[in-house]
């Protein structure tokens, strides 16, 4: 009885599944290019879903997300293509792959534990601004070491990422999160977001728990880098700058701050509208001989999409309202 | 009797500003006292000091006979001291069941792990906290009102759903801020009755800042006075009301204290 909302969730993920896999397998729709966006939008599920754990749950400002999830790309990148030298010819190396993968996040969540002890005393600017000078020095210290790439990037990368592990993960870990905000730390997240000093006199040990949100935001930021560069089979500095955080937080705020259906559908309808605006653009650049419109003006329409969320609909689409499906039954 | 809280030699200063100067009490357990003074007085200040959100620049707090000055806020709700504030704190955007829920965190017996994998544990647990929180709002009328968001209830339950949050950490000590601020006449007359009654059902000892006279002269047993951080009387209801510096520190005195 009490399974049963989840089981209707998973089914439902299990349907959605099986239509993109066999619509993919006869390439009717989906064809291998529309693959490559639906996977890239679940890694972006990941790390939205993270992100707003730490910026919409838990209401503490981070904007060096994208560092995270360097930190986890390296570390499993050079894992699986320089140490182990692995391919995924051989079904035995996704264990290695799967080895790699965790180690990298949890690498990355260690950094999340250590950056976060000393700065999560830091109220909102602040610490806006510590996260991101952390951001661009992990990039500075990628781009500065040679054994894995410095500027020209980590290639090589063997492709393990495809859209069945990347499906599993990415359930795995929305369920995860979502199970966490459902519980009494979610509500201690919660509660620091509305009133700290509330909170605290309330009992809840408030640098605990922004430690804690810090760690697990982190933990699935690394868990997505490792996605993603096993996806792209390439993990370069630039990927990981500050505009991929920026990328990431105009997913949290259109989704809305606080809500994981919210943070799911922007990853998806981003993703799909940055490639859709690639051919846009380019169109646009044809019929407009006398100026090039190059596709870095995707981010000019992002920004005036954040202005125009921040407007008339500062709460973004979900507001902290979550899909019924997602909460769970003993909520009600 | 057992004293519950002692303050010895409390001492305050926000930079240059004494706020609190040689503060004295000791509350015995089951009282219901009042603070009361003027704007500025240092009444809020003495219960930021209690709950640790400010440090005592001297002098020692004690709870029911151990020492817990300076000690960080969350652990001092944990040993039994619960308060309200001032101007309501409560989470808005949480729903009322969930104010009351956060309340309960720290007594959650089950570690994160549990909740993401929903463990027998978890579900116990949060039975149980659901329940205890619920039977906690119907004593304050508000269980028709748990699924909604805090922020939609009127000011009257708003002020109802901080004292039920307070008591929800199950405290020995209360510490009442201006419960009665805004509230119109009758509504004060009902929230005396309730303070009266909470003490008798959670066995409380209850210590009130207050500014409206009928508020405090109803219901407290003992009453201290303070004005710019000093302790100016301290004594019964009646004797406080004919007491000659109270009468000053309110109206001012008849000579014109220039």
């Amino acid at each position: 009885m009490r399974l049963k909302r989840d089981i209707k969730f998973l089914l439902y993920c299990l349907i959605f599944y099986i239509v993109i896999f066999s619509l993919n397998r006869y390439q009717i729709i989906i064809n291998d290019y529309i693959l490559n966006i639906i996977n890239l939008s679940l890694v972006y599920v990941i790390l939205t879903v993270s992100l707003n754990l730490i910026n919409g749950f838990t209401g503490q400002f981070s904007i060096g997300h994208m560092g995270f999830a360097a930190v986890g790309a390296y570390i499993s990148g050079v894992l699986t293509t320089i140490i182990w030298k692995i391919n995924p010819s051989n079904p035995l190396n996704y264990f290695l792959f799967f080895i790699a993968l965790i180690i990298g996040s949890i690498a990355s969540g260690l950094i999340g534990f250590l950056l976060g002890l000393p700065t999560l005393r830091l109220r909102g600017d602040y610490l806006a601004i510590v996260t991101l000078g952390f951001g661009e020095i992990i990039r500075t210290i990628i781009n500065n070491i040679d054994y894995v790439g410095g500027p020209r990037g980590l290639l090589g990368i063997p492709k393990f990422s495809n859209f069945t592990v990347i499906f599993i993960i990415t359930i795995i870990s929305v369920l995860v999160i979502r199970n966490i905000v459902f519980s009494t730390h979610g509500r201690a997240f919660k509660s620091i977001r509305e009133d700290q000093v509330a909170s605290e006199l309330v009992g809840v040990n408030t640098t605990k728990y922004k430690v804690y949100a810090f760690t697990i935001g982190a933990f699935f930021a690394g868990l997505a880098g490792g996605l993603l560069c096993h996806l792209l089979q390439i993990a370069h500095p630039t990927q990981y700058g500050f505009l991929g955080t920026i990328f990431v937080l105009i997913m949290v705020y259109a989704g809305g701050m606080g809500s994981i259906s919210g943070s799911i559908i922007a990853a998806f309808g981003l993703t799909f509208l940055s490639e859709g605006l690639r051919f846009l653009l380019r169109w646009i650049d044809d019929i407009t001989p006398t100026f090039t419109v190059g596709i870095e003006w995707r981010m000019v329409v992002y920004s005036a999409l954040l202005i125009i969320i921040m407007l008339y609909r500062n709460e973004g689409l979900m507001g902290k309202r979550e899909f019924k499906i997602l909460i769970p039954e003993e909520e009600e | 009797m057992k004293t519950v809280l002692s303050l010895r030699n409390v001492t305050h200063y926000f930079g240059g500003l004494r706020a609190v100067n040689n503060f004295n009490i000791d509350l015995p357990e089951g009282a219901l006292w009042g603070l009361i003074g003027p704007n500025g007085a240092g009444k809020t200040t003495i219960f930021n000091l209690i709950t640790g959100v400010y440090k005592p620049t001297e002098g020692k707090i004690l709870f029911e006979g151990k020492d817990i000055t300076g000690l960080k806020s969350h652990i001092i709700v944990d040993k039994g001291i619960a308060r309200t504030f001032q101007n309501l704190r409560i989470f808005n955007e949480l729903t009322v069941i969930d104010n009351i829920r956060v309340a309960k965190h720290f007594k959650a017996d089950y570690k994160i792990t549990d909740s993401i994998l929903r463990t027998k544990k978890f579900y116990n647990e949060e039975r149980r906290i659901k329940e205890e929180a619920y039977n906690l709002l119907k004593i304050f009328g508000l269980q028709g009102r748990m699924n909604n968001l805090a922020k939609h209830l009127p000011y009257g339950e708003l002020r109802k759903l901080e004292i039920a949050r307070a008591l929800a950490t199950k405290p020995k000590l209360l510490l009442l801020d201006e419960p009665a601020a805004g509230m119109n006449p009758r509504e004060v007359v009902s929230l005396m009755e309730l303070i009266h009654s909470i003490r008798d059902i959670f066995n409380l000892t209850i210590l009130l800042v207050e500014h409206q006279m009928r508020v405090v002269m109803g219901i407290c047993e003992r009453i201290k006075v303070m004005d710019f951080g000093e302790t100016i009387a301290e004594g019964n209801p009646d004797a406080i009301r004919n007491d000659r510096k109270v009468i000053e520190a309110y109206l001012g005195s008849e000579g014109g204290r220039c």
